[in-house]
């Protein structure tokens, strides 16, 4: 900066969210939380609030998956169909181990090293066949799918007690899922200080220059997919200890909110820009607004519309705000 | 070209190598190898009447993925995940307007077409006035109409398609085939004359490539793309009377498998997502393809599970053939 480019300095507030991109984000969120706690004084109790990280984990820890493919400007379209296999994978695992211990701590290998292997097959697809991801990773969700029903051709196969009662459980008076956010919370702050996320969002800001500039384009976004499904297996453990069963079809529906919780936390779908911290928010809004519809008492009925208004609106708001930031 | 664009260092390809990559016809090969396949595989598929009552289920497809051509073709990531939502509306609105009774097929169908252009119209506002991208504007108005269909479904009876509308989409009209093929041919015949001869399909082609320019030159650059997302809500409301009249009634969330179909078919046309090349003819036959595929492995008996697995290796396979993105080069 020279003097010459003296400019009128940008407002403090402005600047502070170029720095926290998912500051809008958590503004939504608390209004929401505050909402959610005018209606419902319940809801924000402790109790209350474990039950909507309980709930939600599974689709926040999808959305960060989902962002790590988002950095490079890419997309998985396959997200929901690997939580599907991972989860009827794991279940059926445990379940001719016979529920021990072991059983569950060999069966959740299995199911990272699964999500991974998928993570890989999409990249392959994408990166280094060069299909486009969307309709490519769309294929490849119909392929897991149809792993998942052969792992388990109809749902209702139970977990064992070992697994659920752990992930609902509390350890001295705290949730277990707590503690499963703090190592989430460790663990992504560490892969943030990796070279990986800095690659990752360079090939997505300009893979041309990220390309000229050395670094090795095709390897970075496999690996960005390879991350994408080992945070995709983490949330089918918890979508299976919150269900407590295998559903071959269980991840579907997931897809598209994760994709939604990534534009919620101001993260760019072109690539370059974005944040794990917007996208965790992401879905938190996501839950927020599905109880908050409940708890002001919509009926039944429109409660399906009311959250998609509040979801496409809140999407808009994040796109424009994230846009004001970045402009 | 002229030959004069030819340089020595760099070996054309022969014509017939040429050909034989166009979209177009790698889709026409790619369905007829489908076709002997599964004649085949089993019996009979390949009768006409196989083929007829496949053509019907591609007509369907292809009618709706005019719409996502059109919007794909338009660029800037031009995608409406909203197709479904906007098919299941429409096969819901239309049987309850007809109910059985012929004389309300008309109004069913202005209804129907309304609707459609009207969501279409909300997806192109929100990407052209909010510059929200396409795909997370289509995205929420899913969302947006997935919740609609619950209100309406609860309110309503699932309606009952006129019997003169299953003629049309299932008896033979004009020379042994139904109204709907003869529907799907006028509205392809009607887009490759829009594209290759209008000034209209000249402009969609010019905001696909190069949307700077195409706004210098004078394109009404955002008026086109919000008239694109719109033709793709009436296209689709289109598919969604249709598909009333071929299943009679219309039940839960009838359009969802179309969302990504329609993509697949423009993908199988030749038509790439970033827009601004391609056209409907290669469309069709992508429609017809992934149509063709769908039925050899509902004919092949094995289970659902690896139904899917081989489905969705095919699907992988098949892109391969068409274009790939361009490698990194330094």
């Amino acid at each position: 900066m020279t003097a010459a480019t003296i400019s009128p300095k940008p407002g403090g507030l402005k600047r502070l969210v170029e720095r926290y991109p998912f500051l809008p984000a958590l503004l939504i969120a608390l209004v929401l939380l505050a909402l959610n706690g005018f209606y419902q004084p319940r809801s924000v109790s402790f109790i209350g609030l474990t039950g909507l990280v309980k709930t939600y984990l599974a689709l926040m820890l999808l959305a960060v998956a989902q962002t790590y493919v988002v950095y490079a400007g890419d997309i998985d379209l396959s997200v929901g169909a690997i939580v599907s296999l991972v989860n009827v994978v794991i279940v059926v695992m445990m379940e001719k181990m016979g529920g021990s211990g072991f059983s569950v701590v060999a069966a959740l290998c299995v199911g990272l090293l699964t999500g991974l292997a998928c993570g890989i097959v999409n990249g392959m697809v994408v990166a280094a066949l060069r299909l486009q991801a969307i309709v490519a990773t769309f294929a490849t969700s119909i392929f897991f799918t149809g792993l998942a029903l052969y792992v388990m051709p109809v749902a209702g196969t139970p977990a064992p007690a070992a697994f659920w009662r752990t992930y609902g459980g509390r350890f001295f008076e705290i949730p277990f899922v707590f503690y499963a956010a703090v190592v989430l919370a460790l663990v992504l702050y560490l892969l943030a200080r990796t070279r990986l996320s800095t690659q990752l969002l360079a090939v997505g800001d300009d893979a041309q220059a990220a390309f000229q500039s050395g670094l090795p384009v095709t390897a970075i976004r496999i690996k960005g997919y390879a991350l994408c499904g080992v945070f995709a297996a983490l949330a089918a453990f918890c979508i299976t200890g919150d269900t407590a069963s295998g559903d071959p079809l269980v991840g579907g529906k997931m897809t598209l909110f994760s994709v939604a919780a990534v534009v919620l936390g101001g993260s760019a779908l072109s690539g370059g820009f974005g944040t794990v911290v917007g996208s965790i928010i992401g879905a938190l809004i996501i839950g927020l607004i599905n109880s908050l519809v409940f708890f002001v008492g919509t009926p039944s009925e429109w409660q399906n519309l009311v959250q998609g208004l509040a979801i496409l609106v809140a999407l808009m708001a994040g796109v424009l705000v994230g846009r004001r930031a970045r402009a | 070209m002229t030959a004069t664009t030819q340089t020595p260092s760099a070996p054309t390809p022969s014509p017939v190598l040429t050909f034989l990559k166009r979209p177009l016809v790698v889709a026409l090969i790619l369905i007829a190898a489908l076709l002997l396949l599964g004649e085949a595989l089993s019996p009979g598929f390949a009768s006409g009447q196989q083929i007829l009552r496949l053509l019907i289920v591609a007509a369907l497809l292809g009618i709706v993925a005019a719409g996502q051509n059109l919007v794909i073709l338009g660029g800037r990531e031009g995608i409406d995940l909203s197709v479904g939502g906007v098919i299941s509306l429409s096969a819901i609105i239309a049987g309850n307007v007809m109910n059985g009774a012929d004389s309300a097929i008309l109004p069913a169908v202005i209804v129907c077409m309304a609707a459609g252009a009207l969501i279409g119209l909300f997806n192109g506002l929100g990407v052209t006035l909010l510059r929200i991208p396409p795909l997370v504007m289509t995205l929420g108005m899913l969302g947006v109409l997935q919740g609609l269909l619950v209100v309406v479904r609860n309110g309503i009876p699932s309606g009952l398609a006129a019997p003169g509308l299953s003629r049309f989409v299932t008896q033979p009209l004009l020379l042994g085939l139904p109204g709907i093929i003869w529907l799907w041919v006028a509205i392809g015949l009607l887009m490759a004359f829009m594209l290759t001869r209008t000034v209209y399909g000249h402009r969609i082609y010019a905001i696909g490539s190069n949307e700077q320019a195409a706004h210098m030159a004078g394109v009404p650059v955002r008026r086109m793309r919000v008239s694109l997302f719109m033709l793709s809500g009436v296209f689709a409301s289109i598919t969604g009377i249709c598909l009333i009249g071929y299943s009679g009634s219309s039940f839960a969330n009838v359009g969802e498998q179309y969302m990504l179909a329609s993509i697949i078919a423009v993908v199988f046309g030749g038509t790439p997502l970033s827009g601004g090349k391609g056209g409907y003819t290669g469309t069709m036959a992508g429609a017809v393809l992934l149509v063709i595929l769908q039925g050899i492995l509902t004919t092949v008996h094995i289970d659902e599970s690896g139904r899917q697995m081989v489905f969705g290796a095919t699907l992988l396979l098949l892109m391969l053939f068409y274009g790939r993105g361009r490698a990194m080069r330094g």
